[in-house]
């Protein structure tokens, strides 16, 4: 902390040009305010909404049926005639958000424990190794996970020698279930952690005054706890719910079943860009809606 | 509350199982590290360290690790400086449009990579930029600025402004008072949040494919590259192992400095 | 706010403007190579899985020797298959590429690759016969092109998992007793196999050609597929993955390319391969250069490079195809004796019943105005419909 004798007083120095502009900003918070966004908004809204809006100006542009070139400026509404008539598209949309929700809940399920297990039972000492624990596994590079998980997976491989005692097969790669298993897993860690601290910001003072109140255990749970770190479980469900909605390279590697992520890479790496921008809808339109409930929930404080 | 007995050991039977899930496959992985047979099948043929030697001796990884450093440095220094500019502003005045601003930065985390990926690369070829470095870090640190904002907000929103108010009251100008009061007490905020997002950074994979050019590499690109070349996927595995034990020492660090400033946030 | 939202606009109407400059001017016809020039120093490629080796496996390096040679440092990129080359090539960050017959139609019609005057390349008048100025890559007597080997699609199958070795598509096909252990290649063009099973099991759909096929002849090799889809095979759209399912045991028998067959067999694994009877699909790739190549001169090097003895030994000895010359054959026979008798190189009967990947076109590429076929862009919308569902 500086005394008075260090910082220079304003009334005592020249009233260079830079100070002048110092003092007619802090005269004027609205110019502040927009000078100090205008780096950071200015950037997303260049570099992000604008390159989105690109991307989806070209799912209305028309492509040659030959060579597959797209014709821009050609105005055309083909793209979205192909996803609306030809039913695999919902399919993979539903399949997609259904796994997305199974994935969520599971993570819930298995993160809450571990969270609470942090945050309210475990020594300090216990508690900062298990925070390096969980977040170590986020340094393995994702791909290397996914391909373990093959290895794991696949026919003749570690699941299939654990259960041949049993004499049960393993189902090996190309179940819809194996892409639930991975992502799961993959995801876990991002929602442990909003969970904790959640869970450790809620102050102990609250609970104490609930046990005077007479309630036990359980019921302080559920109606102290549980409401309290919702919105850490909502935040934590953005991540879950957003990245397997995307992901394309897990289902890819270890099951059959196609995503929306695999329709949208698919199609632009198959040179059908229109189309993979015209479903680049899909996902967006459900994530906006989601962050706006999620928002609602009061996720935004807990990320 | 104090938690039953047998509630205790719930959780502690849960927590173990959690774990054990979350290193299964990173134990398999280590193992395969060893295993002296290419094909990865099960049980593994044999021991060796032969793949250790030839990821020492790897020129395109050491390359791509570069890559990876430079491009994960020069978006997080964006999005620190970014985000910290963000929650200045959103943080000291209130005004119209705040919880949208919120809502901008949150989108590039939250909307797929894949349509991240492509709208950028369809909006850079339009404009005709050249794909490389640059435009690498120009899409990490779009969806790394949330990270950085998220941290450093979470961080002002427990401090006292009387250090701010009284620096204010000695005579200080803004920047002198940013400089020598605001950003030490969010200094370890910033830290925090600096490797996360350089974390998130070095291990993305789906944007970066779109955003690289053919010439430019980074660790998850060459690990894709190497993965698909049935001769070099055990060094992949050994590459993965060395990452997850040097990363051992910035997580651990960032965790002694947010604890130790009065906060859980990771 | 309001000024950032009207600056944003015109940021956004600016790059929109780009757009209408940079689209709109590369659709002038190509013209005629005629010279190779001074190298850039950069050569990018697109290339099937193999194409490019520098060494990683011992005694296989083409590309070493042509950086040193040339100065243009090589990097090169995989394609999945023929659509996502085209995809490629398309972005316009590539110099070239290794076209089967399924990408060149495309590529030559939409101007991406450039004419080019064989007679600039020293080692074109080598090439066997049979292997110049072929459709798929000389339209009205121009090239396009020059060619790099040929080779079939394999049976490979388990031997560990057959009493009785498989002689025919049926394995593939009608392989329910194998159902789950089936590998099947991930592209539209695997119709074409499809299609080439019906022409000889059901003769009276009247296939000539498994790749220009009617409507009635396309929907029966759908309805084939979706059979075999239920048996569920695993889809394989990158040769490493096939070579891990093969390798572990997950897949006994499938499509593939020699290129895995030769690293499975070479790791030890228990497969063998054959080429069936009744014929099976495979490619006649040819080095094409795009038309607004950042380094032409470059792959102009590369293209004649990869017809020199040594180096198209190398590279056809690695993916197990044949190669493209007499004297690239004597090279090979130095890498692995007997090998351009083991591929049939010179052997011009041999490849009358090897279906190179063609185009499917409307017109069905005959003359016959009255026969209309299944377009390249319906095969593609049909099979991402089969795997979506």
């Amino acid at each position: 902390m500086s005394t008075a004798a260090n910082v220079p007083r304003a009334s005592d120095l020249p009233p260079t040009g830079l100070r002048r502009f110092a003092a007619w900003l802090h005269a004027h918070p609205k110019a502040q305010v927009r000078l100090l966004l205008a780096g950071p908004v200015g950037w997303m809204l260049i570099a992000y909404i604008g390159s989105l809006f690109v991307l989806l100006l070209g799912a209305f542009w028309d492509k040659d049926s030959f060579t597959g070139q797209v014709k821009p400026f050609v105005w055309s509404l083909d793209a979205f005639e192909s996803i609306v008539t030809n039913e695999v598209y919902r399919t993979v949309a539903l399949r997609t958000i259904g796994i997305a929700a199974a994935v969520t809940v599971t993570d819930a399920l298995l993160a809450f424990p571990i969270a609470y297990y942090m945050a309210r039972v475990a020594s300090p000492r216990t508690r900062g190794i298990l925070v390096v624990a969980i977040l170590m596994p986020l340094w393995a590079a994702y791909l290397v996970k996914v391909y373990a998980w093959r290895a794991i997976l696949q026919g003749g491989g570690v699941l299939e020698w654990v259960l041949s005692p049993f004499n049960i097969e393993a189902p090996g790669l190309g179940q819809l279930m194996n892409s639930w298993i991975v992502l799961s897993y993959l995801w876990l860690p991002y929602m442990i952690l909003p969970i904790y601290a959640g869970l450790e910001r809620i102050p102990e003072s609250l609970l104490e005054a609930s046990a005077d109140l007479g309630a036990r255990n359980g019921t302080t749970f559920r109606r102290v706890v549980l409401p309290i770190v919702f919105p850490a479980l909502v935040a934590g469900s953005i991540f879950t719910f957003s990245l397997t909605l995307g992901d394309y390279i897990t289902p890819d590697l270890v099951s059959d079943a196609k995503f929306i992520g695999n329709v949208i890479y698919d199609n632009s790496s198959l040179g059908d860009l229109p189309l993979a921008a015209a479903f680049s809808l899909v996902p967006i339109v459900i994530m906006i809606a989601y962050l706006l409930v999620a928002r609602r929930l009061g996720a935004f404080e807990s990320l | 509350m104090t938690e039953s007995f047998w509630t205790r050991v719930g959780l502690r039977v849960a927590t173990g199982f959690v774990l054990a899930f979350l290193y299964l496959p990173l134990i398999i992985l280590v193992i395969y590290a060893f295993n002296s047979s290419r094909l990865q099948a099960w049980p593994p043929a044999g021991f060796t360290l032969h793949w250790f030697a030839e990821a020492a001796g790897n020129t395109s990884l050491r390359e791509a690790i570069l890559n990876s450093v430079l491009a994960g440095l020069g978006a997080t220094a964006i999005a620190l400086v970014l985000g910290t500019l963000a929650a200045l502003a959103i943080h000291r005045f209130s005004f119209f449009g705040r919880e949208t601003i919120t809502f901008l930065f949150v989108l590039p985390i939250a909307l797929p990579g894949v349509v991240t990926g492509i709208a950028l690369r369809t909006t850079f070829q339009t404009a005709g930029v050249d794909f490389g470095l640059m435009t690498i870090i120009v899409g990490h640190a779009t969806f790394c600025v949330v990270i950085a904002y998220n941290n450093v907000i979470a961080r002002m929103r427990r401090l006292p402004r009387t250090p701010e108010e009284a620096s204010a009251d000695l005579g200080a100008d803004s920047w002198t008072t940013f400089r020598r009061i605001t950003l030490p007490s969010i200094g370890t905020a910033l830290l925090s949040g600096g490797l996360l997002a350089f974390a998130l950074s070095f291990d993305e994979i789906i944007v970066t494919l779109f955003t690289a050019g053919p010439g430019t590499e980074t660790v998850p690109m060459w690990i894709l590259g190497a993965i698909r070349r049935p001769r070099e996927l055990p060094v992949v595995n050994v590459v993965a192992f060395v990452l997850i034990l040097i990363s051992t020492i910035p997580v651990y660090l960032a965790q002694r400095i947010s604890a130790g400033s009065g906060g859980g946030r990771y | 706010m309001r000024h950032l939202r009207i600056q944003v606009l015109l940021a956004v109407v600016a790059l929109v403007a780009a757009a209408c400059g940079s689209t709109g001017g590369g659709s002038a016809a190509p013209s005629l190579v005629t010279e190779i020039g001074e190298g850039e120093g950069e050569l990018n490629l697109v290339i099937w899985a193999g194409y490019a080796e520098s060494g990683e496996t011992e005694g296989f390096d083409w590309v070493t020797p042509f950086e040193e040679e040339t100065g243009c440092i090589v990097n090169a990129t995989n394609m999945s298959d023929s659509n996502n080359g085209v995809s490629l090539i398309q972005s316009g960050e590539y110099d070239g590429i290794s076209a089967s017959g399924d990408a060149t139609t495309r590529l030559i019609a939409s101007g991406l690759v450039a004419p080019v005057d064989t007679s600039i390349f020293e080692n074109y008048a080598n090439v066997f016969d049979d292997l110049k100025d072929l459709p798929h890559n000389t339209v009205d007597g121009v090239n396009y092109g020059v060619p790099h080997g040929r080779g079939p699609n394999l049976l490979a199958y388990n031997t560990e998992a057959f009493a009785e070795a498989p002689t025919g598509w049926s394995a593939v096909f009608d392989g329910a007793d194998h159902a789950g252990d089936i590998s099947v290649y991930d592209s539209s063009i695997f119709i074409a196999d499809a299609a080439l099973y019906l022409k000889n099991t059901q003769p009276d759909l009247g296939i000539t050609d498994p790749y220009q096929l009617t409507q009635e002849q396309f929907d029966a090799a759908i309805a084939l597929l979706e059979e075999l889809d239920a048996n569920e095979p695993l889809y394989w759209a990158d040769y490493a993955d096939q070579i891990s399912s093969y390798g572990s045991g997950d897949v006994v028998v499938g499509t593939t390319w020699p290129l895995q067959v030769n690293i499975l067999q070479a790791d030890g694994a228990p497969i063998e391969a054959i080429t069936p009877e009744e014929g099976t699909t495979g490619w006649s790739d040819t080095w094409m250069m795009y038309a607004e190549a950042e380094h032409p001169n470059c792959m102009l090097m590369w293209m004649d490079h990869m017809m020199s003895p040594e180096a198209n030994a190398q590279a056809t000895v690695y993916f197990g195809e044949a190669a493209t010359s007499p004297q690239a054959c004597e090279a090979a026979e130095e890498i692995a004796a007997g090998h351009c008798e083991a591929q049939h190189a010179d052997e011009t009967d041999y490849w009358e019943r090897i279906w190179y990947w063609s185009t499917p076109q409307e017109s069905c590429a005959d003359d016959d105005d009255a026969t209309t076929c299944v377009t390249q862009e319906d095969w593609v919308e049909a099979w991402n419909t089969l795997r979506g569902a």
